[in-house]
Formats: C-alpha cells, sequence, structure tokens
C-alpha cells in the first residue's frame, strides 16, 4: 500500500470520528453555523482527496453526502433528524470502504446508487422518509460509541488495525519520556553496580531482567524519537523553487535517502544549517544556464540532498554540479578580512584555504543577495554542526561543483563514555573519541617497550615508532600529583580530529552508558568539559571533552587545519607548523631536527659505549649502532650519553648531542643556509635562532653507504611549488627539510593515489618528484596518470628511486618523468629540479 | 547567583514575606521560602576542576544535577573549621538547580516586608552585591 494511501486512510479515520461527534452536535444545534461549515468541510476534504488518489466509490457517496450539506448550509434545507441520519448512513458506509481499503487496499465490489439516490433526493428537496432498516439517529449513537471502542464492528474488522497504526502524541509527552527513561536507565545502573558487590544475591536474576527490559525500554522511546530527514527537508523544494525564480537559473533538487531517521532533537537543529546550506548551493554554487551552456553542462543545475547511516552517525551531503569554490577569491577574500597574511595562505594547501568559508565574518558572494549572505555564513553552519557534535567537510572540484558534507550522531542524549580516574577524581571520556589504551610505565627501568618519557617535561611516548604526545590529566586539571604515580599507568589515546593526544590517567574503570547533560552556565568558560552526568553509583561525574584538552594543549590548535576525514591525505607543508626536537650540542648551540624523523631518543650510560674501528658504537637492541658526536668530538666525560636515534628500515645509527631540551611546534624556515657542512640552516624557533641539522649528513657520517652523496648547502631559488609523492615516511620527512632549504615550497603525499586526490581538489605545483617503489599504485603508473589528463599533464615529474638501471630509467622515461634520480643523491636531485624548472620556464 | 535576600521590589505592599533562615560563619541570612527547592544534610559533593573557587562541586540530587556555591567563599569569609559537616540549600535560578553550602538552616521565619531595612551604605560591595 503505498505511503499516500496510508496517510489519507489515517486521517480519513480521524475525520470521521470528528463528523460522528459534529454531527450529533448539529442534530441538537441546527443552526450552529460553525458546526455545519466544520462537517462539510470535513466531508469536502475526504471527497477531494478520493478524487485525487482515484476512488471512486468512495467519492461518489461523499460526493452526495457534501451535497446535502451543501443545502443545508445554503439553507435550502432544515436539518432534521432524517437528514442527520441519512448524513450519518452515508458516513457509516464511507467507513464501510474505508476499512476495507485499509486490509485490501482496494475499494470493495459494490455499489452505492440506493443511498446516492437517497441522498440527491434529499438534496433536490424531495420528501423522503427514512426507509425501514435503515438506523434512525437514535440507533446511530450507540453503534457510534462501539466504533469508537472498537473502530469498526464486527463486518470490518480490519479498519481497527487501521486506527491504531498511528496516534498523535506531543512531543512533550515523548520528552517526558525520554528524561524518564533516561533516569531509569541511570537508575538501573546504579542497581547493576549495587549487585556487582553482592554475590548471589536474590536480586540478581531479576535485575537482569529489570536491565534487559531498561533496554528494550530506552530503544523502543529512542525509536518514538526518531523521525525521517525528509521532515527536515520538506521545505525545500519551494525554497530552491523560488530561489530559481528569484536568481533567473534552473535548479533541480535531488532528495536521497529521506526516509533516513534521526533523534527529533537533532533534527530540530540540523534544519537551519541544511536550509542556509541548500540555498547556498542554488545562489553561489550554480551558475546562470548561459554560464552553464557555456561550460557545457546541461542548463538546469543540479542540488543533490543525500542522507545515510554510518555506523553511530548519520552523514548528510549537499552537492551541486556548480562551478565549485573559487580559492583564489577565497584566498584574495581571506586576506582583504584579515583572516590571513599573503604568507600564511602561501603555505597553505587549497584544502586549508577552502576551510576559511567557515570562518566567522566571510561570505565570498560579493554582492548581497537576497537569497543569501545575510550576514549567516558557514560559520554558523560550522557551529551549530559541532555544537551537536558533528562535523563538517567540503569538497571541491573546480567547475564540477562543491560537496559539503555532514557528519552529526543519530542522538544526543545517551553516549558510551569510558570512565577513568585522575587526581583522585573520575571522569568520563565519550567512547568515540578514544583510539586505545596503553599501559605504560613512569620512568621506569628501559626494558619495557611503553616508557613515558619525558622531553624537558614534557611527557611522551613512543608508540609503535611514532612519538605520541602526551598531557597529564591530573595536571592538565589542577588536581595535584596523583597518588599512583611510581607504578604503572594508562594512556587513553584519544583521536582529536586528524591528531591523536594521549592522556594520562591514573586507572580506568569501564565504559558506561551515560546520560549527558548539560554543565552549569557558571561552568561553560571551562572548555575541559563537554558535560556531565549522575554514575551507576549516584555519584555526579564530570565528561572531558577531548577537542577542549586538546585546544588546552595546543595539539592540533583550532579545528580549521583539520585535512577533511574524506581525505585523510598525509601532507607535510613546509611552512606549516612542525613538531621539533631541541636539543644542544657544539658547546651549548641550540639545535633542532623535525620530530618526524627522530625514531627514538635514548640515554646510553658511558660503559656501554664501545669503539669499533676507531668509531663510537653500542649495542642498541641487540645489534652494533654506529654513533655520532655531532661536535665531531667524543665527550667520555659524560656519565650517560643522550643520543637521538634515527631509523630507516633495519638501519639506527645514534646522534650524540649535548642535551636534549624540548618538542616545540613551530613554523620549520630555514632563513639562513648554512656553509658548514651538517647544517641545514638557522631557523627561528620560539623566537630563537636555532640550526637545523641536516639529517641526511649525519646519516652518510655514519654509514657512507647510506646515501653516497653529500648534503647540499640550500641556494635560494625563485619559489616553486614541489609535491613530493612517496610511501616512505622517513623521505618525505627528509626531503621536506632538505628542498625546503634549497628554496622550494614542498607538500607531500603518501601515496599516489592521494596525490592525484590532491590534483582533483585543485592543488597546483610546478614540478612532482615521486617514488617508483610504492604500494598500490607505483610511480609509473602515478606518471601514466598524470600525464593522461588534468592540470598537472604537463609538469615536469623527477623520479625518485633506489633502482636505477638503464633499463628502469627508459621505462621511467617511457612512463612520462622528465628526470630520473636515485634516492642516494640527492644533490642530483635538486639540480635535476633546477634543470626541469628553468627548461619549463624557457619554454 | 541566587540571591541571599530577593532585592525588595522599590514599592511593595505589607503583606507578610516567608524566609528560610540559615547561618553562614555566625552570620545570619534569609532566603525567600518561593525559591527553596530542598535542604539537605551533607552530600557527596565531586570537585569541579578549573572551575571557579566558590564553586564547591556538584552534587546529585534526585537524578538532577545541582551546582554547589560554597557561601562561605563567596561571601569572603573564613573556610568552615574542619569537621563541620555543611548543609545545602537547595534553591533555582534561571531554570537551574544551586546548592548552597551553608553551616546550619535554623527556621522558617515570616517577616513583615513594611519591616524590610535597606542594606547599610557602608556593607562591603561584595555583600551588597547579594543583599
Amino acid at each position: 500500500m503505498d505511503d499516500l494511501l496510508v496517510d489519507f486512510l489515517t486521517e480519513t479515520n480521524e475525520s470521521l470520528a470528528e463528523l460522528d461527534v459534529a454531527l450529533v452536535t448539529l442534530e441538537r444545534t441546527p443552526d450552529d453555523e460553525s458546526t455545519l461549515s466544520f462537517i462539510f468541510r470535513l466531508v469536502h476534504t475526504i471527497k477531494g482527496t478520493c478524487g485525487f488518489l482515484g476512488l471512486p466509490r468512495l467519492e461518489r457517496v461523499a460526493h452526495a453526502g457534501e451535497n446535502v450539506l451543501g443545502k443545508i448550509r445554503d439553507k435550502a434545507l432544515v436539518v432534521t433528524p432524517d437528514i442527520v441520519s441519512q448524513i450519518l448512513m452515508a458516513l457509516d458506509r464511507i467507513k464501510t470502504i474505508v476499512g476495507h481499503l485499509g486490509s485490501a487496499g482496494t475499494e470493495p465490489a459494490g455499489d452505492d446508487a440506493d443511498l446516492i439516490a437517497l441522498l440527491n433526493a434529499t438534496a433536490t428537496g424531495v420528501p423522503s422518509g427514512v426507509p425501514s432498516g435503515i438506523p434512525s439517529g437514535q440507533h446511530a449513537e450507540p453503534e457510534r460509541i462501539e466504533d469508537r471502542a472498537t473502530p469498526q464492528t464486527a463486518a470490518d474488522p480490519p479498519s481497527a488495525s487501521n486506527a491504531v497504526q498511528t496516534i498523535r502524541v506531543t512531543v512533550d509527552v515523548l520528552e517526558d519520556l525520554m528524561t524518564l527513561v533516561s533516569e531509569l536507565v541511570l537508575t538501573r545502573n546504579q542497581l547493576l553496580q549495587l549487585a556487582r558487590t553482592q554475590e548471589n544475591s536474590a536480586f540478581a536474576v531479576p535485575l537482569q531482567r529489570l536491565s534487559h527490559i531498561t533496554s528494550d525500554l530506552q530503544e523502543g522511546v529512542m525509536k518514538t524519537r526518531m523521525q525521517p530527514i525528509g521532515n527536515a527537508w520538506n521545505k525545500l523544494p519551494r525554497l530552491v523553487r523560488d530561489l530559481s525564480h528569484e536568481m533567473g537559473k534552473k535548479i533541480e533538487l535531488v532528495m536521497l535517502g529521506a526516509e533516513t531517521e534521526l533523534d527529533r532533537q537533532v533534527l530540530e537543529l540540523i534544519k537551519d544549517p541544511l536550509t542556509h546550506m541548500v540555498r547556498n548551493s542554488g545562489d553561489h554554487g550554480l551558475e546562470t544556464p548561459a554560464e552553464r551552456r557555456a561550460a557545457g553542462k546541461p542548463e538546469t543545475g543540479r542540488v543533490t540532498l543525500t542522507a545515510l547511516h554510518e555506523g553511530g552517525y548519520i552523514i548528510i551531503e549537499i552537492a551541486d554540479d556548480g562551478r565549485g569554490l573559487a580559492v583564489d577569491r577565497i584566498r584574495a577574500k581571506a586576506v582583504s578580512n584579515g583572516l590571513a597574511t599573503e604568507a600564511e595562505l602561501a603555505g597553505m594547501t587549497d584544502e586549508q584555504i577552502l576551510r576559511f568559508i567557515f570562518r566567522a565574518g566571510f561570505s565570498t558572494a560579493s554582492t548581497i543577495t537576497a537569497v543569501s549572505g545575510r550576514g549567516v555564513g558557514m560559520d554558523v553552519v560550522k557551529t551549530n554542526i559541532e555544537k551537536i557534535g558533528g562535523t563538517i567537510d567540503l569538497k571541491n572540484r573546480p567547475g564540477h561543483g562543491t560537496t559539503f558534507t555532514i557528519k552529526i550522531p543519530l542522538t544526543l542524549a545517551i553516549v558510551s563514555a569510558l570512565i577513568v580516574e585522575a587526581g583522585g577524581e573520575r571522569f568520563a571520556i565519550p567512547q568515540l573519541s578514544v583510539v586505545e589504551l596503553v599501559r605504560a610505565q613512569r620512568d621506569a627501568d628501559g626494558l619495557s617497550e611503553s616508557v613515558i618519557e619525558r622531553i624537558n617535561g614534557t611527557p611522551v611516548l613512543r608508540l609503535r615508532n611514532r612519538l605520541l604526545p602526551l598531557v597529564g590529566l591530573s595536571d592538565l586539571l589542577a588536581l595535584g600529583k596523583s597518588a599512583s604515580s611510581d607504578l604503572g599507568t594508562t594512556i587513553v589515546v584519544a583521536q582529536v580530529g586528524s591528531n591523536l593526544l594521549g592522556i594520562i590517567v591514573d586507572r580506568v574503570f569501564d565504559t558506561e552508558e551515560i546520560v549527558v547533560k548539560p554543565v552549569a552556565p557558571i561552568l561553560r568558560h571551562v572548555t575541559m568539559f563537554s558535560g556531565n552526568t549522575i554514575l551507576g553509583d549516584g555519584s555526579v561525574i564530570m565528561i572531558l571533552d577531548p577537542n577542549g584538552i586538546a585546544r588546552a594543549t595546543g595539539v592540533g590548535a583550532g579545528g580549521e587545519s583539520r585535512p577533511g576525514a574524506a581525505a585523510p591525505a598525509e601532507t607535510v607543508q613546509s611552512e606549516d607548523k612542525t613538531t621539533v626536537l631541541l636539543f644542544r650540542a657544539n658547546a651549548g648551540q641550540k639545535m633542532a631536527v623535525p620530530l618526524g624523523l627522530v625514531a627514538r631518543l635514548e640515554d646510553i650510560p658511558r660503559d656501554r659505549i664501545e669503539t669499533s674501528c676507531g668509531t663510537p658504537v653500542t649495542q642498541y637492541r641487540g645489534r652494533l649502532m654506529p654513533l655520532v658526536p655531532i661536535s665531531g668530538v667524543y665527550d667520555a666525560t659524560l656519565a650517560c650519553q643522550p643520543v637521538l636515534v634515527f631509523a630507516d628500515r633495519d638501519r639506527t645509527m645514534g646522534l650524540m648531542v649535548d642535551a636534549i631540551t624540548d618538542v616545540v611546534d613551530d613554523r620549520l624556515v630555514i632563513e639562513l643556509s648554512a656553509a658548514q657542512p651538517g647544517l641545514l640552516g638557522s631557523a627561528v624557533i620560539r623566537g630563537e635562532a636555532t640550526d637545523v641539522i641536516d639529517t641526511g649528513y649525519w646519516l652518510t657520517q655514519a654509514a657512507r653507504d647510506w646515501f653516497d652523496g653529500a648534503a647540499l648547502p640550500g641556494e635560494s631559488v625563485r619559489v616553486r611549488r614541489l609535491l613530493i609523492v612517496d610511501d616512505n615516511a622517513f623521505f618525505r620527512q627528509l626531503l621536506v627539510p632538505t628542498l625546503s632549504a634549497a628554496g622550494y615550497h614542498v607538500t607531500a603525499a603518501a601515496s599516489a593515489a592521494d596525490a592525484l586526490q590532491m590534483r582533483d581538489a585543485g592543488a597546483l605545483f610546478d614540478a612532482i618528484i615521486s617514488d617508483i617503489d610504492m604500494p598500490d599504485m607505483d610511480g609509473l603508473s602515478f606518471a601514466r596518470a598524470v600525464r593522461a589528463s588534468g592540470p598537472w599533464a604537463r609538469l615536469p615529474m623527477v623520479a625518485l628511486t633506489a633502482r636505477a638501471e638503464p633499463l628502469d630509467i627508459e621505462r621511467g622515461h617511457e612512463a612520462g618523468f622528465t628526470e630520473y634520480v636515485t634516492k642516494s643523491r640527492r644533490d642530483a636531485l635538486v639540480s635535476a629540479l633546477r634543470a626541469c624548472l628553468t627548461e619549463r620556464v624557457a619554454a | 547567583m541566587p540571591s541571599d535576600v530577593l532585592e525588595r521590589p522599590a514599592v511593595d505592599t505589607a503583606d507578610d514575606r516567608v524566609f528560610v533562615m540559615l547561618t553562614v560563619a555566625e552570620q545570619i541570612c534569609g532566603v525567600p521560602v518561593e525559591t527553596v527547592r530542598d535542604i539537605l544534610g551533607e552530600q557527596v559533593i565531586t570537585r569541579i576542576p578549573l572551575a571557579p573557587a566558590e564553586i564547591a562541586g556538584s552534587l546529585n540530587l534526585r537524578g538532577r544535577i545541582v551546582t554547589a556555591v560554597d557561601l562561605r567563599r563567596r561571601l569572603r569569609l573564613p573556610p568552615a573549621p574542619e569537621g563541620t559537616k555543611p548543609m545545602s540549600v537547595v534553591a533555582e535560578h534561571g531554570g537551574e538547580l544551586y546548592a548552597l553550602l551553608v553551616d546550619q538552616v535554623s527556621e522558617v521565619l515570616s517577616l513583615r516586608s513594611d519591616a524590610f531595612e535597606h542594606n547599610p551604605a557602608t556593607l562591603e560591595p561584595a555583600w551588597a552585591a547579594f543583599s
């Protein structure tokens, strides 16, 4: 049965019930015009809808009834019990038909000629008595009551199911139910907690049942709050229609997944942002028919709304096939609005620049139209969506349109949370942001894999060969020293945007379903908390907001630079903030190295440093590791030698320094290039001039064959943008500073697919450097893909590989590489780059 | 912040007003009875890190989370001596519940509005703001 018919049946059943009452009222007070017109309207509606739905039998009966009522309304007839009975007969007939419709989906076979003739006779004023067998008014009433109790008589049972299929309940009732269920869940949790401490309690079994029932009830009540997202969309077709008239554009609105259900509360909150975004897509995104024709697109622009479930989230996409966002205009606007400087923008990817549209005080439409541009911009949209724990991302395909993707939780009311303890207090961390739990030792013997190390007091953890920044929860919340600090501790690894952050806690309890309640207004300024709740044991607990913690500690500061979740391409930007390890060497000289290059930090006791072939070495993880003193001389007086360990595949080397001082996030811009070998140059880090070491040089000091060439002294060239594609993070980290020092703006991609994604997103470069051996898509296929089409087709491409047989080189050139350089020859790389870039300028 | 003594409208009738009398560091204060929702004995209060000093924490009042305000700190009175068990006067303000931690809740008094006197002009501003 189609939805339209179901709606009609529901509505008609309601109307019929009302008609019964109204007709009786009319019989008693025949002159009451309001009742009369009410009845007339209801019958008229039924008739109208029948005609629309193609239900001829129903329509004829309703029409005949309406005729009589029309006459009464026009005062051509006087209301008599007989007339009322006739109309009631008509209604009963309608009920019969509607009942059959409900059960079978079609009108029952049959003829209503007698009834219609009777009604028509009454309407035309021919006096006719009530034929015998037709119930009079007095009879009709008890029958009616019966009707309402069991909406249809035995002759028509199916209609009963029809009547109970839907009922209308006010939202308040549902909200109250939800609150009550939330409380019930809390009480249940409380009981379970109590029961856990008592073994063999007689309550255990009934409690278990109670628990299940509560869960089911919770689910059921949640379901009542679920509404199809189409309810938030139903104003949009009209909006788009008006918009297309106003703007002189042809717009088609496609809505997919309108039946996707989500919590009413969430639905209310996204209604306005969605409306705004659809309006934006039509207004800014789509071109005029003339422009579209010129661009070779169909005249009618299309705005597509899609909704779907994914995990505990709902994904909503708003896509248009318009001109896409103009990066240049956004860039110019960001500068003119003072949101960023040219220099800052120069170092940003297009994705980062596009995200400026989510910043307050930004609107790209140069003229303010009546449609959008009313001071509410995408920043309000973003704020509203983030308020309900959602995220918004955008994908831009210049010339092909823009897609906004919104990800929001299905419900806000109940979340699963991890309960932790720090400084003697308990806190809840939403399970959604917890990636893993790591058990770690505090400053222990060095034998364990997970040891919290401190770099100038800043705790870090080596987790699977990556350094994870840590924050101590008790320090952060000023709770004082934790009691169990000598023993093991647990680190909650939390995902904050695209960054990972380790939160040191003293203990981890378990996970609990919690009902998020907002904190009191007086505490709203403490951004570390997203709410509070009552635990199973009845105590109040604060809910931590990992985003707030990250903001407070400077990890991934601000959401603006967060790369889109849909495109997790790992990019390293030379002008972006880099995490830098600071140390001292060469008699107190401040030095720095990108932290990503450093595999580990070690303090090696002096007696474990041995000499092999005249150079210091140490036994490290069962192998000999060469140690290179950065100062050139090995100072044997230190009791413990701080060492930076660099590793690539199975090779390691240790760089001996005087002291490791700090880890900072700063822009690594090499301002002076150094004449001294082993240094890339100097950069201002934390306001102090710091030497940045050339890791490559020191690697070759440890092992001649690490790379064959010596380091290249940086040389200033006109700023060119380079793209490095290499699956090896070590090489990326190595090349970005080297090439930055040589005066290039460098962007790195971890795979050919990521690189192609950047191309499709509209990123522009002057040259591409690519590895050959890469998983999935190798360098050769990548080169072919680049050459095949797109804006990069004519860019110089340099292959960088370990394989340099003539055959390999030939194959590289065939695939489209301009130059072919072996990985060990970094000087050759720079000269190759220079050669092809000059060539390009000349051409 | 709920006020300790509701500011009196400029023109008032001579109707009686009912106050809950409480003691903070030997100072007797009154809270209009209609704003008081509950009087509680000693409660388990969860500390809230980084909150303003006068916020003692939050407590669970039959499933509602109530923010506890240390009235001594708020009124810049010396901290309670060790071992005192504070009582809570739960008052509603702007749709939110707050628990005022006080030393003692004594009685409910009906006071005549015309007996109301304005604050002495010399009252410390920190106090004048709430009385």
